[in-house]
């Protein structure tokens, strides 16, 4: 399988992924516009020897994951953004025992029910904590199907590094779409070992070792309170580690438009149409949300720079409060949104840039 | 010198939390009890609840996960597809598994987990201070039924073990009462015989123990013993229900 060329939809990639990067147990709940994902592993999971579960509802579904993953296993769910919502208690709990798990939210446009078009307004949700108490969850944008396969192995890398859930952030665009995508996992074998891999921190039987504990119930006060110092610690290494982003024409550039995932594909073709005018416009595209890349910011943002930060998104502004909290007013910070389904176009790009350029 | 009793292998050494008169503590020891008899102490992996046995970890010398308020039987559920060779098993009070957890609940019933569920039913909420709980009987004063539970507004005691006793994915449902010897004996039965399912895969087993919380009953522990068998037993009454 590795190096292979196939058609895919981002749906589809993001499943694939998983089962190459040994993801053993699966479970979620039908919700448009992530069903591919969902469909992909009832077919496929079996027959990798791992676990496929259609659960009851998300609450089920994320809780499934806790266990899967305490057990020892690489473990993934998947929704759409209301699906998302309820998955909040979870993913706390997930956060405060320390395990890692790979979340999937192929955003839709809300609030409430919504609709089923491609958005970006979950990023708050994602990025911010989203459920109840301090913690981070790395959270990762891609903007191709080529990068939500190449990101869902690394989602599962970075959720066992650090002991942590990690987004995967796409929108209903990218789930959809198909474009071919070069196989780069290890190959699949054909039926994985049944067995979950074994963890020591895991809960699996105690033949042979003191019994482990899976938890995030800290009665004493002073406990809790050093818990979340460690944690912190450790979100501390995430942000100086695990920041990745793209750039394009960055080092002349009087305008650099921000856009992550499917709202990043349409900015890069507006940059590249601006400089075939001889326009100075670059892109700076987040791959990682959080931990957000303020370094490459922190690099540009100078005072004595005449700079201005385009922020485009799907979306009526939410990225764009981390990007003016990391130039730290050294720079323009302009923005251009929209959500409930519709796209900001490339034109309506291309017009304010040349306007913010004017001025 | 014969000996004639040691510490159960299943026990850690330490002190209760649990108030004078409390039934968790008698719960928690014929499981631990159980399982040494059963000699699967090494292989099996506890599902502990939200609720005053949230910390029963401290108690049981086996691997525990803590979950989620209601969420116990998703998590049971993963585990034991991802180690069938285990025994797991859930601790449950009634606030969590008939109400904030009753889709989960019916959910890996329905889909006949080979699980064992160890159901603690005392009627109230104990943790959070003696509130109505799905269990708790028309009349019975609580925090939050100063006047008595009354089935106009509050419904009915939820009898989960009666529904559960109607899916066809359950194989067994018991209900016992942990208010006199007899009645831990015939618990510690029921709860080897839900074990014991689970080893020879026969799918879901329940045992429903009704057990005393004097603190939230405003009853001396040994007039609680006596409430289990005289009053709750009408509304819930012991037996093989499946």
């Amino acid at each position: 399988m590795a190096h292979q060329k196939v058609l895919m939809s981002g749906n589809e990639a993001i499943a694939m992924a998983a089962l190459d990067a040994g993801c053993g147990f699966y479970a979620g709940y039908p919700i448009t516009p992530q069903n591919e994902l969902i469909g992909y592993m009832a077919k496929h999971m079996p027959l990798s020897g791992g676990v496929f579960i259609q659960s009851e509802s998300e609450l089920s579904a994320i809780n499934m994951v806790f266990g899967a993953s305490a057990a020892g296993c690489r473990a993934m769910t998947s929704s759409s953004s209301p699906g998302i919502s309820l998955m909040q208690e979870g993913i706390s709990y997930i956060a405060g025992a320390e395990l890692p798990a790979v979340i999937v939210n192929i955003m839709r446009a809300g609030p409430g029910l919504g609709n089923i078009w491609p958005a970006q307004s979950d990023y708050f949700q994602a990025v911010k904590g989203g459920g109840h108490g301090d913690y981070r969850c790395i959270t990762l944008a891609p903007s191709s199907v080529q990068e939500a396969y190449d990101l869902t192995l690394s989602a599962f890398e970075l959720a066992d590094k650090y002991r942590i859930p990690v987004f995967i952030l796409g929108d209903g665009m990218l789930g959809q779409m198909m474009e071919p995508l070069t196989v780069s996992g290890p190959g699949r074998p054909e039926t994985r070992d049944q067995r979950p891999e074994t963890k020591e921190w895991a809960a699996s039987g105690c033949a042979g070792r003191k019994p482990n504990v899976v938890k995030s119930f800290y009665l004493n006060m002073g406990d809790l309170e050093k818990f979340n110092l460690k944690l912190q610690e450790k979100y501390k290494g995430i942000q100086a580690k695990e920041q990745l982003q793209e750039t394009a024409y960055i080092d002349d550039a009087r305008v650099i438009l921000t856009a992550y995932g499917t709202m990043a594909r349409i900015a890069k073709s507006a940059v590249e149409k601006l400089r075939e005018k001889g326009k100075k416009a670059g892109l700076l595209r987040p791959i990682t949300l959080w931990p957000f890349p303020r370094k490459i910011f922190n690099r540009l943002a100078v005072s004595d720079k005449q700079l201005t930060f385009l922020t485009v998104e799907m979306s009526y502004g939410q990225m764009v409060e981390d990007v003016q909290l990391a130039v730290e007013g050294k720079a323009r910070v302009e923005f251009l949104g929209r959500s409930g389904g519709g796209i900001p176009s490339e034109e309506a790009i291309i017009n304010k840039t040349l306007q913010l350029l004017k001025n | 010198m014969k000996k004639v009793f040691s510490r159960t292998k299943s026990l850690r050494d330490a002190d209760t939390h649990y108030c004078p008169g409390c039934g968790h503590g008698i719960a928690h020891r014929l499981i631990a009890e159980v399982i040494d008899e059963l000699g699967v102490r090494e292989k099996t992996i506890a599902v502990t609840p939200v609720g005053c046995a949230v910390v029963a970890y401290d108690y049981w010398n086996f691997d525990c996960v803590e979950s989620a308020h209601g969420r116990g039987l998703a998590v049971a559920t993963a585990i034991k597809r991802l180690h069938p060779d285990k025994i797991i098993f859930t601790y449950q009070g009634d606030g969590d598994l008939a109400a904030i957890g009753t889709a989960e609940t019916i959910h890996a019933a329905n889909r006949g987990e080979n699980l064992t569920v160890v159901f603690i039913n005392n009627t109230v909420y104990g943790m959070t201070g003696g509130q109505m709980a799905p269990t708790t009987l028309i009349g019975q004063k609580t925090t939050t039924t100063p006047q008595g539970r009354s089935a106009r507004t509050e419904g009915y005691p939820l009898k989960i073990s009666e529904l559960l006793a109607q899916l066809p994915g359950v194989y067994s449902v018991e209900r016992t009462y942990a208010d006199s010897t007899q009645g831990i004996f015939k618990t510690k039965a029921a709860i080897k015989n839900a074990f014991k399912n689970q080893l020879e895969n026969k799918g879901f087993s329940l045992v429903e123990v009704l057990s005393a919380c004097p603190t939230y009953w405003n009853m001396p522990a040994a007039e609680s013993l006596e409430w289990i068998k005289k009053t709750m037993s009408k509304e819930f009454p012991a037996g093989k229900i499946k």
